[in-house]
């Protein structure tokens, strides 16, 4: 395919190296420096998508970020990714894309048919229409919506690329690398401010790579290009293109997405796709410049009519001709610099200015030239399907309401100029109240509200003089404050052109008899008349216009069409546009990958993985894990073929037998020190403290303000201000969080230490009848009796030359040790006691089992203590004091807490003793009750009793207290069961605890 | 994301500090005969104040300090921290 619309010189782009690419499975040539918009108009192609409800053929309207067409499907290196802008994707050789929302081609697109029905889909169409029947709702209307609506497709698959996140902090953060932007970074960057320059584009410069102006003697885009080469070797400075600043957050904090690697054909290694950077600047300065809007008229979204300064772009930058018959349309001189560059390159534009007698010296070059000029005059209609073909054009009266004959004149594209509107989202993001400029009908930002100014054409200054000296003071200032340096630099002189006042014309009627659509929002094919049904049916407030009518949403956020939508309100409602007000401008600017967003944390990295110093050798010998939090647990070690149910079985059974070991390192740690020690426990748990012996451990209950239990675990005297605690795993971090608020606020007085240690030690349990026997064995030099070491005792003893922690504390209602050594021997520790346990018949136990051997013994955890149950609820009052005060004590007096049938632990038990009831299962008097049933409790744990061999449940149930003995149903709709069950006591094994103590 | 200065530990983002909510409300002294009222008023009551308020952080993955912040609910502004036993004048 040859380029036939790309001219012979000129353009920054790299002609010595031509790439190739696939558009619609169709090959084409362009060069390196091209966007993927620029290679494809160079071939002549416009017609590259089709629009969201009506599936309108779509072109190219603009050059950048303000593209609300074309918006492709990429495939790159593997990988697919939706919705990405034409006008912004660098070409790489091999670059393959796809038209969106068409089926079955852009050329042939069934969906168009809607174009045809335009009249039945109005503004609130789907709203309205689509409300009744209710029961259509999810079986036929949302299907239906969901297949059409949307622009891309997302990728099922796991995305290979690698996403990283940047904290960065600056003096002075400067986003965009316009004339302002590259004054005040220069400027500040001489005073010796650490400076990030921020540039979306891939080319510095801005409006320089386009405009004809002279700075210093040079033109404006050598002098950029001078600026940027010196900030690029000062240390001080970070000059990143390819990098938009698309959100600025609380205290100055703003964030940048940088495209890494979009630009080639695939990401280098170890390079990552986009880097976000989180950047906390002490000033920002808002260099972000102006687009320009479009005048609205017939047709205005036929593929052809364009931005005019996004047609100089694509001849300057790109030496590619958007058509060889342009018709210039114009409110301002700005349609005049895109013209006077068509006639530069042989091609012979014609002007439409709206205004009656404009004068300026662009104008004069213009005539100069012989372009032809018709002052009065408008674009009523353009004419063409899928390519513009002619114009539809008219005379208009000075008020801007009568048309004169229409005419039709030939052209190939029709490009655009409605005035600039300054790009204020990173102000207004800030908090900056905008304030609206008359003299150019446009918001600019009002008073600074964080450390931020905003400067050049984003804050409505045109003219390039003042934009450079404003800029050049603003960055000397702003670093003088900070570095204190105050190094002057003299302000170049400018050549540039005075422009004359724009036209607010910005609409044009309808001819009589015309039913033109004229659209406002081209992403949303959201048209003026869509606007005036919004406003005829009640909507008043601009945000719900915004929502009903969907302008200004989707992926371009309105743009280019905010602007001329307040114009439209204000006039309808015959305010003016200040008061009607803009909608609010949320981050992020352009979108962001969610790839971007998310960063590393993905798969195994979203959250951190803990294992326990003995994970190894679980590993070796066949651990099944499971998470519990964000450690990893072996759930049961698999012999064989054996599943989850068999396995566990066998460990818990082993347990009651023989004695089985279990690793439960995981536990929260705390060890407190001090003086006062004791007293804390004593107000944190609701048992007494202040007696128990050194050498002696304690079960203890906390509870919030509120009387609802927090957390169990026991704590040792190990000295007279030593001990240490333990927590549920789950609960470790808010454990240590609440002794640290009431040390450090309520009770300052108290002198005592908290810190954790659960990394510094590993445990193990060793429980069942033949515990003693192998502890005895483990430590041969130690007394650990029945009465060396009682229930509830705990010694220090030496583990084969370890120093060993050793606490006569059970969870599984059996004879049982716990053995703390320090973390580096953990796996010594284990390998120790597997193999003196060999002669016992020990064997490991997992989480599984655990729960199986604690479910039994009636011993609650986590799935009782929800946090929503009291000590009552887990028949622990007995460990709440009468006599003393301690947290959460007073809400235990609530009359819903003190109520005569308060919900209570029972056990649970199928009448078939066959069924295992599934956990989260509702307590029912009567199965068959009508809906709803009233709910008497849930199942809040389930097992496969081993000491009985049938299921047994623990459930929380009203008044179960007195229930012990009744029949109820277990219902579970998730599961599809209803099991007639006896409630029985919660201790089901062991009722009197002797085990323990044996 | 705000910006903190710890008094401990000079300016850090949000991301290393945890809520706590109103810091002025005061716990009851152990041992007190509270009626119900009070009790309410201490465990549940709060005010959901539109601008300046002291709150509770505790900067938990640096060095584990609660203290206090005056902060603007509306705007986000801080004014002031303090360290968990100064008086907020």
């Amino acid at each position: 395919m040859t380029q036939a619309f790309r001219i012979e010189n000129g353009g920054l782009i790299n002609r010595d190296k031509k790439l190739s690419f696939k558009f619609n499975g169709k090959t084409y040539l362009g060069y390196e420096g091209d966007t993927l918009a620029s290679a494809l108009l160079a071939n002549g192609v416009h017609l590259v998508g089709r629009s969201f409800k009506y599936h309108r053929p779509r072109g190219f309207f603009g050059a950048g970020v303000d593209e609300p067409y074309a918006v492709v499907q990429l495939f790159r290196n593997g990988e697919t990714e939706p919705n990405i802008k034409a006008t912004e994707q660098e070409l790489f050789e091999g670059l393959e894309a796809k038209s969106v929302n068409c089926w079955p081609s852009v050329n042939f697109d069934i969906g168009a048919i809607n174009n045809f029905l335009k009249i039945f889909l109005p503004a609130g169409f789907y709203y309205k229409t689509f409300m009744w029947p209710k029961s259509f709702w999810y079986r036929i209307y949302e299907p239906f919506i969901r297949k059409a609506a949307g622009l891309g497709v997302a990728s099922t698959k796991h995305d290979k690329e690698r996403y990283e996140h940047k904290y960065e902090y600056c003096d002075l953060l400067i986003a965009g690398s316009g004339p302002s932007g590259l004054a005040g970074a220069y400027a500040a960057a001489k005073n010796g401010a650490k400076v990030i320059l921020a540039e979306d584009k891939p080319r510095f410069g801005g409006s320089l790579l386009t405009s004809d102006v002279n700075i210093g003697n040079q033109s404006g885009k050598d002098w950029a290009e001078g600026i940027i080469a010196e900030l690029k070797t000062m240390p001080n400075v970070v000059v990143k293109n390819r990098s938009q600043i698309f959100g600025y957050y609380d205290h100055n904090m703003l964030v940048m997405s940088e495209k890494v690697s979009d630009h080639l054909p695939s990401t280098k290694k170890y390079h990552p796709n986009k880097r976000l950077w989180y950047i906390r600047a002490k000033e920002v300065l808002i260099s972000s410049g102006s687009i320009e809007r479009p005048i609205v008229f017939g047709n205005n979204d036929t593929p052809g009519v364009m931005l005019s300064s996004a047609a100089k772009e694509y001849l300057k930058v790109y030496g590619v001709l958007v058509g060889r018959k342009p018709l210039v349309f114009t409110n301002n001189d700005s349609g005049y610099e895109t013209a006077v560059e068509f006639k530069k390159h042989g091609v012979d534009p014609v002007v439409l200015d709206s205004r009656k007698n404009p004068e300026s010296e662009i104008i004069d070059e213009a005539k100069n030239l012989g372009i032809n000029i018709k002052n009065s005059y408008v674009v009523v209609a353009a004419q063409g399907y899928k390519k513009v073909k002619s114009a539809d054009i008219a005379s208009i009266s000075e008020d801007k309401k009568q048309l004169g004959k229409i005419e039709n004149i030939q052209c190939d594209c029709i490009c655009v100029s409605g005035f600039w509107t300054p790009t204020i989202h990173l102000a207004s993001q800030s908090g900056n109240k905008t304030k609206f400029k008359e003299d150019i009908d446009a918001f600019v930002p009002g008073q600074s509200k964080q450390n931020e100014i905003t400067l050049g054409a984003a804050n409505g200054v045109f003219s390039l003089e003042e934009t450079l000296k404003t800029s050049f003071t603003a960055g000397s200032e702003l670093s003088k404050k900070i570095t204190e340096n105050d190094n002057k630099i003299a302000i170049p002189n400018v050549v540039e052109k005075k422009s004359s006042q724009h036209d607010k014309f910005w609409c044009v009627p309808l001819p009589k008899g015309k039913n033109y659509k004229r659209f406002l929002d081209f992403q949303n094919d959201v048209a003026v008349s869509d606007v005036e049904i919004a406003l005829r049916e009640g909507y008043r407030s601009i945000e719900h216009v915004k929502r009903y009518t969907t302008l200004g949403m989707a992926t371009d956020q309105g743009k280019t069409s905010n602007l001329n939508g307040l114009q439209l309100v204000s006039e309808i409602e015959n305010k003016v546009v200040p008061a009607v007000g803009h909608t609010t401008f949320r981050p992020p600017y352009t979108p962001v990958s969610i790839g971007a967003i998310v960063g590393r944390e993905v798969g195994k990295h979203s959250k951190p993985t803990r294992k326990s110093p003995m994970h190894s050798w679980h590993e070796k010998n066949n651990a099944v894990f499971v998470d519990a939090g964000v450690w990893l647990r072996p759930r049961y070690y698999k012999r064989g073929n054996e599943n989850l149910f068999e396995g566990s079985k066998r460990e818990a059974k082993n347990v009651r037998t023989n004695v089985g070991v279990c690793d439960v390192t995981t536990l929260g740690k705390i060890d407190i020190k001090g003086p006062d020690a004791a007293e804390l426990l004593n107000r944190v748990y609701t048992n007494a403290w202040l007696k128990l012996p050194v050498g002696k451990a304690r079960y203890g209950v906390m509870l919030r303000e509120d009387g609802i239990v927090m957390d169990d675990g026991t704590t040792t005297r190990i000295s007279e201000n030593h001990y240490h605690m333990t927590t549920t795993t789950a609960q470790a971090a808010n454990v240590l969080s609440h002794l640290e608020y009431y040390l450090q606020l309520v009770w300052p007085e108290l002198n005592v230490n908290v810190v954790s240690t659960t990394e510094q030690w590993a445990g193990a349990a060793i429980a069942g009848p033949k515990s003693r026997d192998l502890l005895q064995k483990l430590f041969p030099n130690s007394d650990v009796s029945n009465e060396g070491l009682p229930f509830m005792g705990y010694m220090e003893g030496d583990l084969f030359g370890a120093k060993a922690r050793i606490y006569r504390i059970s969870f599984s209602g059996e004879l049982a040790y716990e053995v703390n050594v320090e973390s580096d021997y953990g796996n010594f520790m284990w390998e120790k006691i597997i193999e003196v346990g060999e002669e016992f018949n020990i064997q490991p136990y997992g989480t599984e089992a655990l729960s199986t051997l604690r479910i039994e013994m009636g011993h609650v955890a986590g799935s009782e203590l929800d946090g929503r149950t009291i000590p009552f609820d887990n028949a622990l009052e007995g460990l709440v004091s009468k006599k003393k005060d301690f947290i959460g004590k007073r809400s235990l007096q609530r009359s819903a807490f003190i109520a005569e049938d308060r919900q209570r632990i029972v056990g649970v038990v199928p009448l078939d003793k066959q069924t295992s009831i599934p956990e989260g299962s509702h307590l029912v008097k009567d199965d068959k009750a009508p809906l709803p049933n009233p709910k008497l409790g849930h199942i809040s744990a389930s097992c496969w009793s081993v000491e009985y061999d049938n299921p047994f449940s623990l459930a929380i149930l009203k008044d179960g207290k007195n229930m012990i003995g009744q029949k109820l149903f277990a219902m579970s709709p998730l599961k599809n069961k209803v099991i007639p069950v006896e409630i029985v006591s919660s201790h089901y094994v062991d009722p009197k605890g002797e085990r323990v103590r044996s | 994301m705000l910006y903190i200065n710890c008094p401990h530990c000079g300016m850090r983002s949000q991301n290393e500090f945890s809520y706590g909510g109103d810091a002025s409300v005061k716990r009851p002294e152990l041992n007190k005969e509270v009626s119900d009222q009070e009790w309410d008023n201490f465990v549940y009551n709060r005010k959901s104040l539109r601008g300046k308020h002291l709150e509770l952080w505790q900067h938990i993955s640096g060095c584990r300090q609660w203290i206090k912040v005056e902060r603007d609910t509306a705007t986000h502004e801080i004014f002031r921290t303090f360290k968990a036993d100064e008086e907020v004048a």
